[in-house]
């Protein structure tokens, strides 16, 4: 009995542990993680602690940075910090809904055209093609400017119904691949409905691959949104990091020296899309045995 | 090669076609009536006035004929070259403000694009299986491109020209002048150009020196690296051989990452008050010229499929096993 216990490593716990063992000796996931959590603490718990909304005029203008208000005041007496930290949960909110709408979108369709094959596929290739071409963000301006009022979700909303291409095109590569594999074929002959074998035997197989997808649609949503909101189309009510630098640009913080209005909202943005990325290659090393450093 | 070209063709004329198409739609089945916008943003308060504007307005974009109408007149005004009368500096022709922007950003992101390619990819590979440079190009190519535009153009502003004063801030060329073709104005244009296209350089910099290491460590490990290895070839032809092969999808993540070039462009624009697209879009928002708007939108479809298209002939040129394949499936 002992021979086929070690004989079948591959039970869904021991791949289970295996990555978990890699995971805690990967110090790019750790360090990216860990980055991650506390910012995302931050925008989570850090409203709730600080009891203030985010544009209360707080003191006297332009203050530099103190034990007060730790990221300084802008011109108008708001306090940076609160600001800073209420942008930060729009930087989430609009990463996690824009990716995972843009994700889901990418899926399907990445799914269907690989596992469908012919007409279906070459109509989705060509869809996916023509929308890839677009520039996103010129066609987003456009939606933004004629939308009177703008709400994050509507620009989450926009931002995954427009970049999910480059994800449907990896996915449907993906999935063509895995379609003439046995398991795939024995689970058509047993007469699985294809939705079920797309999501019971091919989506598992791809899992950490789909997971790493959604973390760049994640990161390239973030990015997106600032370029919308600093090009003054960003959400009209609250606060959000694009919206941040685009009020310091507008209000010339560059000329007054206010270098602690426009250095923070910059800075969150890139830690958090810098995180994922660094996150994404500690993902690839542990799940993908090639890459693993000895 | 017909078939290839002509498929590529037939997909950026459907692209075309779609952009024109979102073009019309938007302002036709957004929520909201945007001619009532506009008369609401004109802020006149005489009826007579606001009837007048209204007129105008629903004539202008012909909301009073049947919606396939529009449709139409859309196109037919389009091919004309007729982009509508821009609002903003009213009566210039939308067509004429566009053309007055668009050196601007080619001079700044032609250069910022293929010169940020080409020292990304030397630079990842040189980086690629060597310990010491590897653990330098690797952090900072992931903080660079993860980094906003508009940031690291605001810090090279705020630090090289505001605090230590060596490069202008803001404008394509100093307000004191006027443009001539004088060595004086040409080295103004260069020193106004500086920045906007360092920072858009050095910001794809990163991403096409991680995406190179990338594939220069996965060619490495290929079969005709290990046998060229083992036949004895010296290093130095071994990399080679693998940067010829690893440039290959660099070529097509530039055509996949235009979209994003673009938008990088147009927010450094603003940042530095610089005279393009970016800049005149701005100025659209402000001003609620929705007409410019979409009349730079086109223009930015237009420009980003001729660049596609370039680099599927570049690719062509590039890969003889694209030549190849497609005369075998000719044949």
């Amino acid at each position: 009995m002992t021979t086929i216990d070690t004989a079948l490593p591959q039970t869904p716990t021991a791949v289970r542990r295996e990555a978990l063992y890699f995971a805690l000796r990967n110090g790019k996931l750790l360090v990216g993680l860990g980055v991650i959590l506390i910012l995302l603490g931050t925008a989570v718990i850090g409203p709730v602690l600080l009891g203030r909304a985010a544009n209360d005029y707080v003191g006297l203008p332009m203050q530099s940075p103190s034990s007060e208000y730790w990221f300084g005041t802008n011109t108008f007496g708001q306090d940076i910090f609160v600001q800073f930290v209420y942008g930060l949960r729009t930087t989430f909110e609009v990463g996690a809904l824009g990716g995972g709408i843009a994700a889901v979108i990418g899926m399907a369709v990445g799914f269907i055209a690989g596992y469908r094959g012919g007409m279906v596929d070459e109509v989705l290739n060509m869809l996916t093609n023509i929308i890839l071409v677009i520039p996103t963000l010129a066609v987003l301006l456009i939606i933004n400017a004629y939308l009177g009022i703008r709400s994050v979700g509507v620009q989450a909303l926009f931002i995954g119904l427009t970049s999910w291409p480059w994800a449907a095109r990896a996915i449907r590569a993906q999935t063509f691949s895995l379609r003439t594999r046995d398991f795939v074929d024995l689970a058509r002959l047993s007469g699985m409905p294809s939705r079920k074998i797309i999501l019971r035997e091919i989506a598992p197989n791809m899992s950490s691959y789909l997971f790493m997808t959604f973390i760049l649609l994640f990161g390239g949503s973030i990015l997106i949104a600032s370029s919308l909101d600093f090009i003054g189309l960003g959400p009209t009510e609250g606060v959000s990091l694009g919206l941040m630098l685009q009020n310091a640009h507008q209000w010339s913080a560059l000329h007054l020296g206010l270098w602690w209005w426009f250095i923070p909202p910059g800075a969150g943005i890139t830690a958090v899309v810098g995180a994922l990325y660094v996150a994404n290659v500690g993902l690839d090393e542990v799940f993908n045995p090639k890459l693993r450093e000895t | 090669m017909r078939q290839y070209f002509g498929r590529k063709l037939l997909i950026y004329g459907l692209t075309f076609f779609m952009a024109v198409t979102i073009n019309w739609m938007i302002p036709r089945f957004m929520p909201g009536d945007p001619v009532a916008g506009m008369l609401a943003r004109a802020r006149v308060t005489q009826p007579e006035a606001v009837e007048a504007m209204r007129a105008y307005y629903t004539n202008l974009f012909g909301f009073d004929l049947p919606i396939w109408k529009q449709y139409l007149n859309f196109w037919a005004a389009l091919l004309h070259g007729d982009f509508g009368i821009s609002v903003w500096v009213f009566p210039t022709p939308v067509s004429t403000v566009i053309l007055g922007a668009v050196p601007y950003t080619l001079a700044l992101m032609i250069p910022a694009v293929l010169l940020s390619w080409v020292v990304g990819n030397r630079l990842g590979a040189y980086a690629a299986r060597r310990k010491l440079l590897d653990n330098s190009v690797l952090p900072i190519g992931y903080v660079l491109t993860a980094m906003p535009y508009m940031w690291l153009a605001v810090i090279l502003a705020w630090g090289l020209g505001v605090v230590a004063g060596i490069f202008p801030v803001a404008g394509g060329y100093s307000f004191a002048m006027r443009p001539n073709w004088s060595w004086e104005f040409l080295g103004d244009l260069a020193l106004h150009w500086t920045l906007p296209f360092a920072s858009l350089f050095l910001v794809a910099l990163g991403g096409w020196a991680i995406g190179m290491r990338n594939m220069i460590i996965y060619e490495l490990e290929s079969d005709y690296s290990n046998y060229l290895a083992a036949l004895g070839a010296p290093q130095r032809l071994i990399r080679r051989y693998a940067f010829r092969n690893a440039v290959l999808p660099q070529i097509t993540g530039l055509a996949l990452q235009l979209g994003v070039l673009v938008a990088g462009a147009l927010v450094t624009e603003i940042v530095f008050s610089y005279p393009g697209l970016g800049s005149l879009i701005l100025k659209a928002i402000q001003n609620q010229d929705l007409f410019l708007l979409q009349g730079t939108f086109l223009f930015i479809v237009l420009g980003v499929l001729i660049a596609n298209f370039i680099i599927d002939v570049v690719y062509v040129v590039v890969d003889p096993r694209t030549r190849a394949g497609m005369a075998g499936a000719a044949a």
